[in-house]
């Protein structure tokens, strides 16, 4: 075991007093026959230890594909980072060589999926899944990383871990089948974890015990957690800090309290407006006219201005808007910010 | 009452489940629907939430006669359409329409939005002569917010959106009294779900339409319905108008499906009463004796396993609730 983190460790560059992640001005396309998509053009954000960071945006807003690209599994071609630096600990991981890459997933940084069950292999068993992690990233024995993995199903709540360690993912429940996921991602004691809409799949109650399952396991490590999502009532319930895509662009970041009490971004105003809540009647629904742009013809200047009740001729012309301060910690990529925030 | 536009006694779905492949043996049943009241007003909406599983998409089948119940009664304006066949059956079905969840997969992709908005009336022809049909889809096509220069076009041209739109058009078409309503924002994205949302508010106000809303995302049911109807397991265990299920619920699934639910203000973090159910729901091939959910109640007494708990108003409960020990408890605010 300790050899192999040993090599981990002599990643050159490796600062263990550098920020956790950072991303920098983050570029990702698509090249098909089609033309190109822009996916992701300039995603920015940094993560703490312990600290949440959602990253909320709609389909096709490239929330996943910043995710993919972070861990390196960006299928490719069609897709390739363009530009840009993603520095874990001080370092770039696009410019490591594939088999430096690999040390660093799972082992450093981890993933969960949104659909359980096309993530896990279908012909293995979960603990053959589970073991196999220790046995190629440790160098553990069969015996050992079995116990291992029944401890690890045992931490995520699945009852009855050592009799269902033999089964295969179809014979688990969708939230189980969640916490399988979990417990591989946790399995080498990530520093960071991506949790790519993990809880979209699956029912209220069972979401609940997810997330309430995930923040437990987050304490204890105190390891970094970016979730990506959709749905601002999680976002609400667990984030320390929001970045809202649209068209590629973090539009938005901002700590969790200010963004629901005074958003900064149209886009994310009218957002908050056009959600329905459970805790009110009677709300008037706003609606966020006509539909994002398609990634190969984003729109000059802003991309949002065609959907925007603010934009002037300044935000249909390029440059787009840069990401102004609006408070410490605190960005937004609009021009008339003051106006949007009810400053002015 | 004179206004009830329809009516469910006791709907049971139950599907076979079978052994053997030449000789197929019945060996159980599995128990989607299991015994369903609800009452459906003129110009009211009737949310039924409830999680995977719990049977009620299965009950928007029976609601429009795409399955046969195995027992009970669907009164649509008076007329049982479990006993009507033939053409009676053809001209009561004009009145109940439906809105299917997923958008991508309910529209023939071979057809244009032309054909498949004007499909009902070939089925109904009564409704519409065939002279005026190209004139009423396009008018359809403007009702739901869609460029009536459209119809020669394919659903793929559309987005996520807009096929929503051309599904409600299509349910439109024979100008119901009802349109069950399965799912039918939770596959668009929330700023989009807005616009369908609202749509189908203005619908009904303009055609004085009743809709069987049918949705798992109860924030959604909050903003649409009138009344509630919360399903576990193939039963309604709860129902009331919208202040009593969401401001007074008294069942404790009810409580607890709306605890688990963020609601999207960081503030109430960690200030509303949190309740975590154990466990999966179990199978309905194999439900529960009596209450079916006390296997993961924290309420359960002896009492619950023997004696089912019938849907009905109680001492603690104003409203209709399948619960010993119904009593109102406030999930969703700060406490």
């Amino acid at each position: 075991m300790t050899d192999i983190q040993a090599q981990i460790d002599v990643l050159p560059g490796l600062d263990p007093g550098a920020q956790l992640l950072e991303v920098n001005d983050l570029h990702v396309e698509f090249r098909t026959r089609d033309g190109v998509s822009h996916a992701v053009n300039g995603a920015n954000f940094r993560l703490e230890p312990g600290e949440t960071l959602a990253i909320l945006g709609e389909s096709g807003c490239g929330k996943s594909v910043t995710a993919q690209a972070i861990m390196g599994i960006l299928d490719s071609p069609p897709g390739y980072v363009t530009r840009g630096e993603v520095k874990y600990r001080g370092v770039d991981l696009l410019q490591l060589k594939e088999a430096e890459r690999r040390k660093v997933r799972a082992n450093r940084i981890a993933m969960i999926f949104q659909d359980a069950l096309s993530a896990l292999n279908p012909v293995f068993s979960v603990g053959f899944q589970l073991a196999e992690l220790f046995r190629k990233h440790r160098g553990m024995s069969r015996q050992d990383a079995k116990k291992r993995s029944i401890e690890l199903l045992d931490q995520v709540r699945i009852p009855a871990a050592r009799e269902r360690i033999g089964d295969y993912p179809h014979q688990f429940s969708g939230g189980m089948r969640q916490r399988v996921m979990i417990a591989m991602a946790l399995a080498l004691d990530p520093e960071i974890l991506i949790a790519d809409e993990p809880t979209t799949a699956l029912d209220v109650t069972v979401q609940a015990q997810i997330m309430g399952l995930l923040a437990e396991l987050q304490r204890e490590r105190d390891m970094g957690l970016i979730l990506i999502t959709h749905d601002m009532g999680v976002v609400a319930d667990v984030a320390d800090r929001i970045s809202v895509m649209y068209a590629g662009k973090v539009v938005e970041e901002a700590p969790v309290y200010d963004i629901y009490a005074r958003p900064a971004h149209p886009y994310t105003k009218a957002l908050l407006s056009s959600i329905p809540r459970l805790d009110m009647k009677g709300q008037q629904l706003s609606v966020i006219k006509g539909l994002p742009p398609a990634l190969n013809a984003i729109p000059a200047g802003c991309a949002f201005h065609p959907r925007c009740a603010y934009a002037r001729d300044q935000c249909r012309q390029d440059p787009p808007p840069p990401a102004y301060d609006v408070a410490l910690g605190r960005t937004a990529r609009c021009h008339f910010w003051r106006e949007v925030i009810g400053d002015e | 009452m004179s206004d009830v536009v329809l009516e469910t006694k006791g709907l049971v779905k139950h599907f076979p489940i079978t052994q053997g492949i030449v000789f197929k043996t019945r060996v159980g049943a599995v128990r989607a629907v299991d015994g369903v009241d609800l009452q459906l007003r003129r110009g009211e909406t009737l949310g039924v939430v409830g999680e995977s599983g719990c049977g009620k998409s299965t009950l928007a089948k029976l609601l429009v006669g795409l399955e046969k119940p195995t027992a009970g009664s669907v009164q649509v304006r008076n007329e049982d359409m479990v006993r009507l066949r033939g053409g009676a059956l053809r001209r009561a079905r004009r009145h109940i329409q439906m809105v299917l969840q997923d958008p991508y997969t309910s529209l023939n992709p071979r057809m244009t939005v032309g054909d498949i908005i004007g499909e009902p009336f070939e089925i109904h022809p009564e409704v519409t002569p065939r002279k005026g049909r190209e004139k009423a889809v396009q008018d359809l096509l403007d009702t739901v917010g869609l460029d009536p220069g459209h119809i020669n076009r394919y659903p793929h041209q559309f987005s996520g959106g807009q096929r929503q739109r051309i599904g409600i058009a299509r349910a439109l078409a024979l100008k119901p009294e009802i349109i069950v309503c399965d799912e039918p924002v939770s596959a668009l994205d929330v700023s989009i779900q807005a616009q369908v949302i609202n749509l189908l508010e203005s619908l009904q106000d303009e055609f004085g339409l009743s809709y069987i809303f049918i949705a798992h995302d109860l924030s959604v049911v909050r903003h649409i319905a009138d009344r509630v109807a919360v399903m576990y397991l193939g039963k309604v265990v709860e129902t009331g108008n919208d202040e009593q299920i969401y401001e007074q619920p008294t069942h404790p699934y009810t409580q607890a499906l709306l605890s688990a639910v963020p609601v999207p203000d960081p503030r109430l973090r960690g200030r509303r009463d949190q309740i975590v159910l154990e466990g999966d729901v179990p199978s309905p091939a194999n439900p529960p004796s009596g209450c079916r959910f006390r296997t993961r109640c924290w309420k359960a007494e002896d009492i619950c396993a023997e004696e089912e708990p019938l849907l009905q108003i109680r001492e603690s409960s104003a409203h209709p609730s399948a619960c010993h020990f119904a009593r109102p408890r406030d999930v969703l605010h700060a406490s």
